[in-house]
């Protein structure tokens, strides 16, 4: 930390953050392998990889492809599980001194109400004992809904009100919805969300691509399509968090894109109480770090003393 | 940051890079490179092709945009280093075979210097570079240009075999060792894409005979029957 002074802490659900740099899902599994690099207690938090009920392999072929300022991922949602992730890897969350945010997932709304729970029961009996290793779910509604023929969640209203509903019912942890930039309305989306009880939003995931190699006559991606991500969305999530931001009166995490302490810091002023680094670690290795420093750089170079004096400016 | 103490071409789109700090890289690891600030956006996996008290050589093929970019750098300039990364080959045992297939010869050669015994087979498709600096090491050096590389080695006359090149040469190399009377292990160093570099992002991912494992940081060298290449 540059000066003590700054207030760069933010409030979601009852949760603070020591700043606003939180670290994407997907981007920094669950956190060990930054945590060789730099020091984790430094960020403001981190969501993990993405998990759901059941182990999943994820997807089949290419699953990176770069294109101008941006990337395609076709990840699939590999993951071990929610009993695994909870065994294996939250003895490693119960050390850090950072906001622990389970990413969830799921094919069917039994899927994440299950996946919920489990989380939930496992937070109470290590509470019991006086431990915490996760301090918040972010319930990704991206994931292709079986039932609905595969079409995701996150795109309907309708379809995403009945996941959020039955999750925030299932679970007394804190409740941030991560919002698909591919949704019909995202306003509308945040609403519902706020509406059915969720103390948080976070936007936005990855925007649905496509990449197809003309030499080959075929798509580079098992799947066809596949998720974009950094610089090159950020002006669409930047408009999509500002949106979103006039709608509803719950904090929102802003995201896409950031690269830099000035781009986290257009999160803020459109309205964003917190902001997640997804693709820029893969630029950075040190992105939460150096993050950190620049948007206290920034403080102090601005004459700002708390965040709040620029946040939702616009 | 490691400043570059030399970059040069020695055959037509093929460069050594030479990078000044103090690695302790083994063989068939790798770094994640870059040349410049934010484009492209991701770093380029290169392997460890020699290291000295100086610092770590690379032997890289120009392939696109972002080793077209390292091929113009020049002495004195910057690059990022991450790294090393991945767990290299494991220790050989017996009577050793390294087959290097395109630029795929690159790991070998620090593979190689550190061998007491090791046969070297080397493929090119055009033009054979680095062939001094491999002979110069002291081991037997096979040399095949336009061929099949992997048509010289008797995977039955070693213990121990080390596989690097395209992926069709390492699927042979699968059916090959599948097809041999499986005395030799047989190891594959795998080049998928990756974003990451450290285990982090599963892009890298590859389905192996447990499960899924991450090319990055669980390889990228893996024993021939037990991955699924595509
Ligand atoms: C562990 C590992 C070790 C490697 N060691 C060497 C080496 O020693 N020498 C060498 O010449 N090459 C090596 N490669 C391949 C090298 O990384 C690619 O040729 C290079 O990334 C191409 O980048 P580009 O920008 O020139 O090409 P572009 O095609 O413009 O690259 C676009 C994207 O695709 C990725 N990509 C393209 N081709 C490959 C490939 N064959 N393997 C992995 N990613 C690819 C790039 O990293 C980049 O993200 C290695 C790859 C891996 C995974
Ligand atoms: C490789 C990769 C994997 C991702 N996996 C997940 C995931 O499991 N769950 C999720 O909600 N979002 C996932 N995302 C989306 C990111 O968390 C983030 O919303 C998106 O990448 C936009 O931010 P960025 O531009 O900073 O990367 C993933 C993104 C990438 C690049
Ligand atoms: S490249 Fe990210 S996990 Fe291997």
């Amino acid at each position: 930390m540059i000066e003590t002074h700054l207030n760069t802490t933010c409030r979601i659900g009852g949760v603070t953050f020591k700043n606003p740099v939180v670290m994407a899902s997907g981007t920094f599994g669950f956190g060990k392998e930054y945590g060789k690099l730099y020091d984790l207690s430094r960020l403001g938090g981190i969501s993990g990889k993405g998990v759901t009920l059941h182990p999943r392999p994820g997807n089949p072929g290419i699953r990176v492809y770069e294109t101008p300022s941006g990337m395609l991922n076709s990840v699939g949602l590999e993951n071990p599980g929610i009993p695994a992730f909870l065994e294996e890897e939250c003895a490693f969350w119960e050390t850090l001194d950072t906001v622990r945010i389970v990413n969830l997932g799921g094919g069917t709304v039994q899927d994440y109400v299950e996946g919920a729970r489990l989380i939930d029961e496992d937070s109470n009996r290590r509470q019991a004992r006086g431990r915490r290793a996760v301090d918040m779910i972010e319930l990704n509604i991206s994931c292709p809904n079986v039932k609905a023929g595969g079409m995701a969640y996150g795109i309907k209203t309708c379809v995403a009100r009945e996941v959020v509903r039955e999750v925030r019912a299932a679970t007394t942890l804190p409740l941030m919805v991560k919002l698909s930039p591919n949704a019909e309305d995202i306003a509308d989306m945040a609403q519902m969300c706020e509406e059915e009880g969720a103390e948080a939003v976070s936007l936005i995931n990855t925007l649905s691509g496509m990449k197809i190699d003309a030499r080959k006559r075929r798509s580079v991606f098992d799947n066809l399509y596949a998720g974009l991500s950094g610089p090159a969305v950020k002006p669409v999530a930047l408009r999509m968090v500002h949106q979103v931001c006039k709608r509803v009166t719950i904090p929102v995490v802003g995201m896409g894109g950031v690269s830099s302490a000035e781009d986290l810091i257009e999160f803020i002023m459109a309205g964003a109480e917190a902001v997640q680094i997804g693709t820029y670690n893969f630029v950075n290795w040190q992105a939460g770090a150096d993050l950190v420093e620049g948007v206290e750089r920034f403080m102090i170079e601005e004459g700002i003393a708390d965040l709040n004096e620029i946040r939702g400016i616009l | 940051m490691a400043t570059i103490i030399s970059n040069r071409r020695v055959a037509e789109g093929i460069y050594v890079m030479h990078a000044a700090g103090r690695f302790e890289a083994k063989a068939g690891q790798f770094f994640m490179v870059r040349g410049w600030e934010s484009y492209p956006l991701l770093s380029r996996p290169l392997s460890v092709y020699d290291q000295d008290e100086q610092g770590v050589k690379f032997l890289y093929k120009v392939a696109g945009e972002g080793t077209e970019l390292l091929s113009r750098m020049q002495a004195g300039e910057d690059v990022t280093l991450l790294g090393p990364l991945g767990n290299g080959f494991p220790a050989a045992a017996g009577r050793t075979a390294l087959v290097g297939g395109g630029i795929g010869v690159a790991p070998l050669f620090y593979a190689a210097r550190h061998l007491e015994q090791a046969d070297l087979y080397l493929g090119y498709s055009v033009e054979v570079y680095e062939e001094y600096e491999f002979r110069s090491i002291g081991h037997p050096v096979t040399i095949d240009c336009g061929g099949r590389v992997l048509d010289l080695v008797d995977f039955d006359a070693y213990d121990t075999v080390f596989v690097c090149g395209p992926e069709p040469m390492l699927r042979a190399a699968q059916i090959k060792s599948a097809m041999s009377a499986g005395k030799a292990a047989v190891y594959v160093s795998l080049e998928n894409r990756m974003a990451c570099g450290i285990g982090a992002c599963l892009v890298c991912s590859v389905g192996c005979e447990n499960g899924r494992k991450k090319a990055c940081s669980d390889g990228p060298v893996f024993r021939a029957e037990e991955v699924v290449l595509a």
